[in-house]
């Protein structure tokens, strides 16, 4: 329904026009001075928070070694079906993989699918997949949007957390085999 | 499954306060089974000897107070009802059979304690492998410590370490720090397989699941130890590591590998076949199966796969190669020399020079329509009789699962002729040094087209190579191949027409025991291949036939017409156990299965 509004009458300073001008320069000259609340993106980043959900990286223990043992909680946690996983076996020739015995033969998370919701994360029993502070991600095709495991391990780098539960395991079956000998 | 007992026969068990009649001889898990009450247990099983080794299955127990000396009832005073004289320690369910008026008690403290107490000690040495144990999942001593565990551990020692990948067999692997001593795969090795390979070594905490030494896990029956494990000792190595349980999707299957016809899990995800195992059918393979029928899902994926039509050897659509097939049947196009020197042969058993080599190993459905054709051709059926050595337990002597279908829908009213032709068994048997089957049948065939009265051979599936026919005479004659893989038939034919395995199809067989038995589709068939029904019934309409319909349904419709034994069945009616038919309209053909489980020939049965 359509009614009136009253205009009110212009004040004295309003209209002798030159003082408003000059209230909004004062404005203006006051932001020359203060300090930059935008940044030159992309050259300049924002410090990233800790616990900050990025993409989903592989992270490697101390060691170098491949922390995920493919036990597929991740996909199978995954509300929109981001990631998929094929299982594989550690070969019985790697001397210090050997006892961990199950390890991800390809490992895939489909960016375009990823809701950055953390539960791959949070349901991981060894540790290994983490959302870290990369969050910016573009590609030309659908297929570079898909990181397989080579590129996962790529962005996640090493955690330098000391819990090495599998090492732990190792070193008693090693005392274990000297005691019988 | 328990029949139905006598009245006489049951016993009344008083189950945490509940009354139930039991069959005389149920133990107290089976029995609270029974009225959904889950007593947990290890190393019971419901279909070995009771060991009573693992102690989870402790209840308490009493029975009715009575007097000593005058037997009369003992009333207590508050309730007004008899007094139940408990004892005073926990008894195993599993050790304990039904008795008159017994009283079991699951809920109490002292059961809960109990419980609580034999995980933990369970839980002891017990790694922390289940992200990449292949049980997790399946897991009973993972379902039990969630509802029946204290939560948490008070252990703080180290685990005890014991080997990791021990190869008991060539399908088996064990990893020793899952075991829990249950002594399951001891017990089966010995009391269904016969073959008592497995023993426990060393004592206490130390104990090893092991094989007599210079002895391998190796028989047929291997892999049932691996299904009966309640952890993740024993896994198969074929499976391992390959997915994870909660992924898999189970479809119900019949086991194609012999007459005796196991009823089997198919588990696939995605389209991909993992892994076959048993389902439960007390009627038929109790919990059991064997390694070989385990296998057959690798030939699903099998290299030599058929996977699109060809005539005269070029690749083909499915709509040409059918065409292509029916000229050849009606006779539109003629092979090798002019029609007209055949028609002399009006009075022969093929008057259109044509035959038909149907399959013990189709579904009834698929040689109902074969039925159909080889009526509307007028072209005698046949088929391949596979004749191997049963071993008495889940292998019947005939390897085709559904001999007994082609008698029911009246394909062929005698047994095929036991071949003499060995061949070796297939690749994609798994590695599992299969008895050689003898395949034949044909001879009938061999003579008539060295007589150059067939003209047309129309296999289903079969190699006639493998049984018995040669080489010379499959080039005589024009050979259209409905197969799902390639061997000398299918390079020999006229026309090729992809088919689908019995993985991704449904249907039903007619095992040994004249028991119909239905499965399921698990995954789907190849891209491009038709449905077996759908080509069938198209050929038969091409034929000149009545059309008959070609989805499951509608089919069983016209089957219940036409068969007799089938008149009051229809395929959703079917129970999951399977339905025993009526037999005696084939009493006395001479089959050539031997005593196996569940299964006694007629002529042995009515001499004992």
């Amino acid at each position: 329904m359509p009614y009136l509004v009253d205009r009110k009458p212009l004040t004295l300073s309003e209209r002798l026009y030159l003082p408003q001008i000059l209230a909004g320069m004062r404005i203006t000259m006051r932001h020359f001075f203060a300090p930059n609340v935008t940044m030159e993106y992309p050259e300049q980043r924002p410090a990233i928070p800790a616990n900050y959900r990025g993409v989903p990286t592989l992270v490697k223990d101390p060691h170098g070694r491949e922390k995920c043992v493919s036990c597929q909680l991740c996909e199978f946690v995954c509300p929109p079906k981001a990631i998929r996983i094929t299982p594989g076996a550690v070969p019985a020739d790697q001397p210090d993989r050997a006892h961990v015995e199950k390890a991800p033969k390809e490992f895939e998370i489909d960016m375009l699918r990823c809701i950055y919701c953390g539960l791959c994360q949070e349901v991981c029993p060894e540790e290994a997949i983490f959302l870290q502070n990369q969050y910016s991600l573009s590609g030309y095709t659908r297929a570079e949007m898909v990181n397989n495991k080579e590129r996962l391990y790529e962005l996640g780098g090493t955690l330098p957390d000391q819990h090495l539960k599998w090492d732990k395991k190792k070193a008693a079956a090693e005392v274990r085999g000297k005691a019988a000998h | 499954m328990i029949s139905v007992p006598k009245p006489a026969d049951l016993v009344t068990v008083n189950i945490d306060g509940r009354d139930v009649a039991v069959p005389k001889g149920t133990n107290v898990i089976e029995a609270a089974k029974l009225i959904g009450v889950e007593i947990p247990h290890y190393c019971y099983h419901p279909k070995l000897s009771v060991a009573g080794n693992c102690r989870m299955c402790l209840v308490e127990m009493g029975m009715p107070a009575v007097d000593p000396a005058t037997k009369a009832p003992i009333i207590d005073a508050a309730t007004g009802k008899q007094k139940v004289n408990w004892m005073p320690r926990p008894q195993i369910g599993c050790g304990t059979n039904a008795s008159p008026g017994l009283h079991i008690r699951t809920n109490t403290p002292l059961v809960k304690d109990c419980r609580e107490g034999v995980t933990e000690m369970l839980l002891i040495n017990h790694p922390l492998d289940c992200p990449i144990c292949d049980q997790a999942g399946e897991c009973m001593l993972q379902e039990h410590s969630t509802a029946y565990g204290r939560g948490y551990s008070r252990f703080v020692e180290q685990k005890n370490v014991k080997p990791k990948r021990t190869e008991l067999g060539p399908r088996v692997t064990l990893d020793d720090e899952r075991c829990i001593l249950c002594s399951r795969c001891i017990r089966f090795s010995r009391e269904i397989a016969k073959d008592d390979v497995l023993g426990f070594i060393d004592r206490g905490s130390y104990s090893t699941l092991t094989c007599y030494p210079g002895r391998k896990l190796e028989n047929n029956y291997s892999l049932n130890t691996v299904d009966i494990c309640p952890v993740g000792a024993l896994t198969s190595t074929d499976f391992r590591f390959k997915m994870r349980v909660w992924f898999l999707k189970e479809t119900p299957g019949i086991d194609p590998e012999s007459s005796f016809g196991a009823n089997t899990t198919v588990s696939s995800r995605e389209g991909v076949l993992y892994r076959i195992t048993p389902r439960r059918n007390d009627e038929v393979n109790d919990t059991w199966m064997t390694d070989s029928g385990r296998a057959l899902y690798q030939q699903v994926r099998a290299d030599n796969r058929i996977t699109s039509p060809a005539v005269n050897g070029v690749a083909s659509t499915h709509e040409m190669a059918l065409r292509a097939a029916a000229d050849l049947l009606v006779g539109r196009v003629v092979p090798d020399e002019p029609r007209g020197k055949t028609a002399h042969l009006a009075n022969s058993p093929c008057p259109n020079g044509v035959a038909i080599v149907g399959s013990g190993r189709s579904s009834v459905e698929e040689q109902f329509l074969t039925k159909k054709l080889s009526a509307a051709l007028q072209a005698p059926a046949s088929l391949v009789s596979r004749v191997g050595e049963g071993d008495k337990l889940l292998l019947s002597a005939d390897r085709n699962p559904n001999v007994r279908g082609a008698l029911v829908v009246g394909l062929i009213n005698k047994l095929p002729d036991a071949g003499d032709a060995a061949t070796s068994p297939r690749s994609s048997d798994g590695g599992v040094a299969a008895a050689p089957v003898k395949t034949g049948g044909l001879e009938g065939l061999a003579a008539d087209i060295d007589a150059g009265k067939v003209k047309t051979v129309f296999s289903l599936g079969e190699d006639l190579m493998a049984a018995g026919l040669t080489a010379a005479q499959l080039a005589k004659v024009a050979i259209i191949y409905l197969g799902t893989h390639q061997n000398a038939t299918s390079a020999a034919a006229k026309v090729v027409i992809p088919t689908l395995t019995v993985f991704e199809k449904s249907g039903t067989f007619v095992n040994q025991q004249f028991r119909i038995q239905k499965f399921a589709q698990a995954v789907p068939g190849p891209a491009g291949v038709a449905d077996d029904l759908a080509t069938l019934a198209q050929l038969v309409a091409a034929a000149g036939g009545v059309p008959v319909p070609a989805d499951l349904g509608s089919l069983w419709t016209a089957l219940a017409a036409e068969v007799p034994a089938l008149a009051t069945v229809t395929h959703a009616s079917l129970p999951a156990t399977g339905l025993l038919l009526d037999a005696t309209p084939w009493a006395a053909l001479p089959f050539v299965e031997g005593e196996t489980l569940h299964f006694k020939p007629a002529a042995t049965a009515a001499t004992t």
